[in-house]
């Protein structure tokens, strides 16, 4: 028995064949952008990509871990998608050992990567000096974002530092608003750690513990003031933010009931839904006691090693398309993101992502985000023992560092 | 005697494809799981021989103790609760009351529901801003205090509520079978005697319900071993690591971490655990009925 759908994918199989080469240009792309912003944002991509002469077949699969899981699979199985997603970072390191990912060397050296994409972002897709993925855009994670018409109410001015910091959550606090909005799951508990980290310990203590395992760094006197003032911040979120999601916390401050929120740009995208403008009902800043410290990670699209030459020509073309500079700039703006490219106008886009411009221009404000220092089993460990000392008071500064600096030493 | 063979033939080629289905996929996947385990693979399966390494992180990670506890804890509570409140429910039917179809129905009704379903209705009805305790905050209980779910010392027995709550009715299905099995006979003979009904129940119907215990009790026990989703849904293991699971360890593993050695180690431990609970039972089991046969 043949089904309808079988004889209609001869059909069109057929009137493929007909059509030339062009139309062969297909490209199924596994990504897990499902939430209504992310999927305007992916819908920038498939449309771009078709005005190129391509066809875009949509495998969106929701929750990352699934659909890497899922992506991964295939590609061990022999019957890999065209592009698939990943964080920027070391989530495709295995792919690229075993020598299952294409490399787009052709595509970056055509559109000049090395002198228009941050080092960092570069840094991260390069394996033995070959790009191995393409870094559509940069998402900044530590950002704070806050109500102006709480802050309004409360006499709270946008905090200047991690001290100032207490001071405004405290006046927000006063005026009976919850003053710091927190879906308190194991990862954003860590994403708050991060901001931490990044703040009070600056570049090089994000770096060192994340990057290079530094036990030094993790038991002397930054690193406990790090843990400490995370743990401060436990005074200021509500009694009813365990296990709540990012973005109803997010909303909190959209509906004027919360002060503050902790989160990566992509919480943007809640705000806008909402119908709220940056700059006006909300305000977006990053705090660092030594300036700059911008923590950056992003997304990034691989390609498997394609079985024939018209996968690879769909895959070139694919790749392509994704850094073009206009797609760039129109992918951005849905996503909240900012491009990868540096040499695009980015005038149409909003006052935070114009911030985030400009602590990307200047490369000793950045720092690289979790994913791109650690492999997953070492920031998993990680933030099993954040999430203890975040919940646990009765757990002791020393026992959480103890705990730390085990993990960072025996995790394979 | 040929036709014998020949039907026995029949029967055992039948099997065949059962049999290569259990060896293969049950039997070789356990055992390239153990294998695994003694690698060091990250995201993909390498076979990098590390001996007992994987073992050695895994009892030396706080979140993997602190699941093995819980599981313990919930399951030993979860199996007596379940058991006793499900035999009492079906004791209370059991009385040719009115309405007995009815209420048979409310008590089987929560398991026609997945876990993912009862831990997030649970959820909501525990949280300390929603549900139950703003309903008594509502109509004047101010001092009324909720807060289980949120607290580290107290969650894992919300999670106990919901998982109760959910699997009585299906003990109390097993148990009134059981009990509707029962000769009125005996019934009538301890009338007579002048026992009052609950020593009856409690020396004569009980021990008389040992196989629906048994059933009733191996089914519990499996759905404590896989406990995954209800701890997914209703806490996803939180406040911080307090009502982590081993399953969902083995799954965060397996996945989103990309640590498979790691993962499968502890699948590798937590059939350990389950083999050193049933192999002495089968064995009893089997010594029980070879004396019976003699």
């Amino acid at each position: 028995m043949f089904s309808r759908k079988y004889l209609l994918s001869c059909a069109a199989a057929l009137a493929l064949g007909a059509a030339g080469p062009a139309a062969a240009q297909t490209a199924e792309v596994i990504h897990w952008w499902t939430s209504g912003g992310e999927s305007a944002a992916v819908k920038v991509f498939a449309d771009q990509f078709a005005k190129a002469g391509g066809t875009w077949v949509d495998t969106a699969i929701a929750g990352g871990p699934n659909a890497r899981t899922a992506a991964i699979n295939r590609t061990i199985g022999g019957n890999p998608p065209t592009a698939m997603q990943f964080n920027t970072g070391k989530q495709f390191d295995e792919l690229v050992e075993n020598n299952l990912l294409a490399d787009v060397d052709a595509v970056a050296a055509k559109q000049n990567w090395k002198g228009i994409i941050p080092p960092a972002i570069l840094d991260a897709v390069m394996r033995n000096g070959h790009a191995y993925a393409v870094p559509i855009n940069i998402h900044g994670q530590n950002w704070f974002f806050y109500s102006t018409a709480v802050f309004a109410k409360a006499g709270a001015t946008e905090p200047k530092n991690w001290d100032d910091l207490f001071v405004q959550l405290d006046r927000v606090k006063a005026a009976g608003f919850i003053p710091l909005a927190f879906g308190d799951q194991k990862n954003w508990e860590r994403n708050m750690f991060n901001t931490v980290l990044a703040g009070v310990g600056g570049a090089e203590g994000f770096t060192g513990m994340w990057g290079k395992r530094d036990q030094a760094f993790v038991k002397g006197p930054v690193f406990r003031k790090v843990a400490e003032t995370y743990r401060r911040l436990k005074g200021y979120v509500d009694p009813a933010s365990p296990g709540r999601n990012w973005n109803d916390s997010a909303a909190l401050v959209i509906q004027g009931k919360a002060g503050m929120h902790i989160m990566g740009d992509w919480a943007k995208g809640e705000f806008t839904a909402a119908g709220q403008t940056a700059g006006k009902e909300y305000g977006c800043t990053v705090l660092s006691n030594g300036g700059g410290g911008y923590v950056m990670g992003g997304d990034v699209f691989a390609f498997p090693k394609p079985k024939n030459a018209d996968v690879a020509k769909a895959q070139a073309l694919l790749a392509t398309t994704m850094m073009a500079p206009d797609t760039q700039i129109m992918f951005a703006q849905k996503k909240g993101s900012i491009p990868s490219r540096q040499d695009v106008d980015s005038s149409t886009l909003d006052i935070c992502a114009q911030k985030a411009m400009k602590f990307v221009s200047d490369k000793s404000a950045q720092i690289p985000a979790n994913e791109l220092l650690s492999p997953p089993a070492l920031t998993g460990a990680v933030e099993d023992i954040i999430s203890a000392y975040w919940n646990d008071n009765s757990m002791t500064t020393d026992a959480f560092v103890a705990k730390v600096s085990s993990a960072l030493a025996s995790t394979l | 005697m040929t036709m014998r063979i020949g039907s026995r033939f029949a029967a055992q080629t039948a099997l065949i494809p059962a049999m290569l289905i259990a060896l293969v996929v049950y039997c070789g996947s356990t055992v390239w799981t153990v294998w695994i385990s003694m690698t060091n693979s990250r995201m993909l399966p390498n076979n990098t021989f590390v001996g007992l390494r994987q073992y050695e992180s895994l009892f030396g990670n706080e979140r993997w103790i602190v699941s093995v506890q819980n599981l313990a804890l919930f399951g030993v509570l979860f199996i007596v609760i379940t058991l006793a409140l499900g035999f009492l429910l079906a004791v209370l039917v059991d009385q040719r009351i009115r309405g007995e179809d009815w209420l048979r129905s409310v008590f089987l009704y929560p398991f026609s529901m997945s876990f993912i379903v009862t831990g997030l209705a649970w959820r909501w009805l525990l949280d300390p801003t929603l549900g139950i305790a703003k309903i008594a905050h509502d109509i004047g209980f101010e001092a009324v205090q909720f807060d289980w779910l949120v607290r580290q010392d107290r969650v894992i027995y919300t999670m106990l509520a919901a998982a109760v709550w959910h699997a009585s009715g299906l003990v109390m299905a097993i148990m009134l079978a059981g009990l509707r099995g029962i000769d009125q006979e005996i019934w009538k003979a301890t009338r007579i005697d002048g026992i009052p009904a609950w020593r009856t129940y409690i020396f004569v119907v009980v021990p008389m319900l040992k196989g629906s215990f048994a059933t009733a009790t191996i089914l519990m026990a499996t759905s404590v071993v896989r406990l995954y989703d209800l701890s997914v849904a209703m806490t996803n293991g939180g406040p911080g690591i307090a009502s982590e699971v081993p399953a969902k360890f083995v799954m965060d593993n397996l996945f989103e971490r990309q640590n498979i050695g790691l993962a499968t180690a502890a699948a590798t431990s937590m059939l350990i655990t389950v083999i050193a609970v049933v192999a002495p039972l089968l064995y009893l089991q089997n010594r029980a009925a070879a004396r019976a046969a003699r």
